[in-house]
């Protein structure tokens, strides 16, 4: 092995360096799926009885579907009846300020780069941490609500604003779409809820940071986004899990829902635990995100960095309702070692004029696999709609694979539909290039990477970008060889 | 400067390189020339450090170290720059951020503070307007879509802006218009210094005219076959290389 070779090796076996565990007294349901488990989640979130009716129509109707097998990703098949379905740090009531929160719990955030506190919280970005199955704290809550903006976690919204949920909950991914988001319409524990005012540009960004710490738990979140009509809001998502050597289930079923002339800016920073380098451990990352484009000259854009997770499976997808509605996807899919990802879009079509555009970046390294799967859909009142869809691959090293399938379905003559495809391959050649200029081979690898992924990190917002670049330069490390 | 001793060298357990011997001192400025394939690429990526080729014997030493124990970018930043036969491409990574990163990255090994965009705009105009290089290559992805004399003067380009002790230049004349080769002999000799060395690989005696060579060597099947000084390669150029037909004919008969 050459010398660059070991030293690569040597950084990729570096560990995963958010893999710590939290030690907090939590208050744990024991392993298993059942109505009195879901009675449970129900009555200890003081649920309203339409909400348990929801849980419940959603666990008949999951009790009759079975795992979905058609993605290109293999892996064993995690047991339902094996995962506790609610763990809450443990505390007497819910905290009032952040100085009754579990000073552990805080000190894992910090540790993470999120400050809670006040006194050291990040300007201009508002966070509600969830930690395992509930949100432990929401920074900026007094200054959003003199705005008239909802940012709370999902439980809270249900106690104080459960018209609204109840309005919303289920409109744009019913319980009857799938298997996973049948499970999360059962049990889901917690999350966000967010609701912007019409006619207000939120000038925070909004951010949820999910961690899971518990052992032998699934995360099951349900986030709720609403913009009003004219209303503009960035939300930001962040995610990270311990180094553990069983798989975790993450089920999470994302809503947006959008009115006339408003927008929503949805931005994922996703690094759960990806597995060791043998491919033991990690989480499966099986999520539905749907937004629904409701009104006229409404916009939802996707941005997400994929580069966590043992196994990635999720379409966030646009329904352009609304004439004139607009639709964007941005995605950047990393997978390395053994880390299998099934990925892409949806976009679907049904008013005029509406546009929707595809980034898709995916990068394959070590054994890693992935297949970016897009579906473009342009109904029959989809008069002048556009679709432009950019895939681009990046293979370094040859045991990876990347896979491209993208399904186009239109019954408008007047639609236009655009696919543009790439593969490129980071050659020892091009490394050997930027050393003989003096740049290290790490470097080379990260800027040539950080090239290519470009148009999406520049849809995020700066200090993420900066985050996300530096992100996928850690994961990379060890990949070129 | 550099020293070559009995070097073999290749790729794939075939030697390509079979015992070369060299010594190039401080100031000095040499030709390479010989026939298609006889080595010289390999040479210079081999003096580079290209880990594609393995070094299977002999030594080599640059300004007193060992230059085979040093990974390719660290021979860069001792001052090895190799202009490339083919330069390589790299989409999506713009030439700016290509240089700006290998010029910091040759401060810091100096202990010189690293040069912001602004710096560095201001540098590469002066190097660009010397090369006589369009702007507007330098915000292009690397290399990407640029004509076979824009490669040739970006390389040149480069090399000024890193000032190298030992340049390499891999047939940076071929491809070259007859302007351009007038450029590109400035920007070497505007380089030259009596620390500083040149190392030239060519086909064409047309180049020594512009810059004039101490030594001319005749590299065939992976050996020195014939040194001489810059009347060499006029001579080469009338002769061609038919007698090394003979002189390996020649040697084989002994
Ligand atoms: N990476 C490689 N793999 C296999 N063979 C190689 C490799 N590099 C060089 N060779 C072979 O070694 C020999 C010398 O090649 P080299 O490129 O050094 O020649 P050259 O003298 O530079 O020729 P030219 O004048 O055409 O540029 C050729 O036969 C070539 O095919
Ligand atoms: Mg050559």
């Amino acid at each position: 092995m050459s010398d660059e070779k070991k030293m690569l090796q040597e950084l990729s076996d570096q560990e995963y360096k958010w893999g710590f565990v939290t030690d907090v007294d939590a208050d744990t349901v024991p392993p298993g799926l059942n109505e009195d488990v879901i009675r449970f989640i129900s009555h200890k979130k003081n649920e309203p009885d339409w909400l348990l009716a929801f849980r419940l129509k959603a666990y008949a109707h999951f009790l009759t579907l079975t795992p979905p097998r058609w993605q290109k990703v293999q892996y064993a098949e995690p047991d339902l009846q094996a995962i506790s379905y609610y763990s809450a740090p443990k505390q007497k009531e819910k905290p009032k300020s952040i100085d009754e929160i579990d000073p552990e719990i805080l000190a894992t955030y910090e540790k993470l780069g999120i400050p809670l506190m006040e006194q050291k919280r990040l300007e201009g970005v508002a966070v509600d941490a969830v930690f395992d199955s509930v949100s432990v704290a929401t920074t900026h809550q007094k200054k959003l609500a003199d705005m008239g903006v909802l940012f709370m976690s999902f439980s809270e919204a249900v106690e104080s604003h459960p018209e609204l949920v109840r309005r919303y909950l289920g409109k744009v991914v019913p319980h009857t779409d799938n298997f996973y988001a049948a499970l999360n319409s059962a049990v889901f524990t917690d999350g966000s809820f967010v609701y912007i005012p019409k006619g207000l540009k939120c000038p925070l960004e909004l951010s949820t940071y999910f961690r899971i710490n518990a052992a032998n738990t699934g995360q099951f979140e349900r986030t709720l986004i609403v913009a009003d009509e004219g209303a503009y809001v960035s939300y930001l998502e962040g995610c990270t899990a311990p180094q553990r050597d069983e798989n975790q289930l993450h089920a999470a079923v994302v809503e947006l829902y959008v009115h006339d002339d408003a927008e929503i800016k949805y931005s994922t920073v996703q690094n759960w635990y990806p597995g060791d380098k043998d491919g033991k451990g990690g989480i499966y990352n099986f999520v539905t995100k749907r937004g629904l484009c409701a009104g006229d000259r409404s916009k939802i854009s996707w941005t997400q960095v994929e580069t966590g997770s043992a196994v990635t499976w999720k379409y966030p997808s646009c329904v352009l309702k609304g004439d004139d509605s607009i639709g964007e996807f941005y995605s950047v899919a990393l997978t390395n070692n053994l880390q299998q990802a099934d990925t892409g879009t949806k976009m679907v079509h049904l008013g005029r004029n509406t546009r929707s555009t595809i980034i898709s970046k995916g990068i394959s390294a070590g054994r890693g696999d992935q297949t970016y799967r897009g579906l473009v859909k342009m109904g029959k009142n989809a008069v002048n709609a556009r679709n432009f869809t950019q895939c681009d691959s990046m293979l370094l090293g040859d045991k990876c694979g990347a896979h491209t399938m993208p399904y186009i379905e239109s019954r408008n003559s007047t639609a236009r539909i655009e696919h543009e495809a790439t593969t490129t391959k980071i050659g020892e050649d091009q490394i050997f290039y930027c050393n003989q200029r003096g740049i290290s081979t790490e470097d080379a690898v990260s800027l040539i990477v950080g090239g290519f992924c470009r148009e999406v990190f520049q849809e995020l917002p700066l200090e993420f970008a900066v985050e996300a670049q530096k992100l996928l330069s850690v994961s990379l490390e060890g990949s070129v060889g | 400067m550099l020293r070559i001793e009995d070097l073999y060298a290749g790729t794939q357990g075939q030697d390509i390189l079979k015992g070369i011997d060299l010594e190039i001192k401080p100031g000095e400025v040499h030709a390479i020339m010989g026939p298609n394939g006889s080595g010289k690429s390999t040479l210079s990526q081999v003096l580079a450090g290209n880990e594609a080729y393995d070094v299977t014997s002999g030594t080599v030493t640059y300004q007193g170290r060992d230059l085979l124990e040093l990974g390719a970018d660290e021979r860069a930043l001792a001052g090895i720059f190799l202009a490339f036969q083919y330069p390589v491409e790299i989409p999506g990574f713009s030439n700016e951020k290509f240089l700006r990163t290998a010029v910091n990255a040759q401060r810091r090994h100096r202990g010189e503070p690293e040069l912001d965009a602004f710096d560095f705009a201001q540098l590469a105009k002066d190097k660009m307007a010397l090369m006589e290089l369009d702007p507007d290559l330098l915000n292009r992805s690397l290399n990407v879509g640029f004509s076979g004399g824009e490669k040739k003067r970006n390389e040149c380009f480069q090399m000024a802006l890193l000032e190298p002790s030992l340049a390499i230049l891999d047939e940076t004349d071929s491809g070259l218009d007859i302007d351009a080769l007038r450029i590109v002999s400035r920007g070497v000799n505007a380089l030259r210094r009596p620390d500083r060395s040149v190392l030239l690989i060519t086909h064409y005696q047309r180049l020594l005219e512009y810059i004039v060579p101490d030594y001319v060597h005749v590299l065939a099947d992976g050996r020195i076959v014939r040194s001489g000084g810059k009347e060499l390669a006029a001579e080469l150029e009338q002769t061609g290389y038919g007698w090394l037909e003979d002189m390996t004919a020649g040697e084989v008969a002994q």
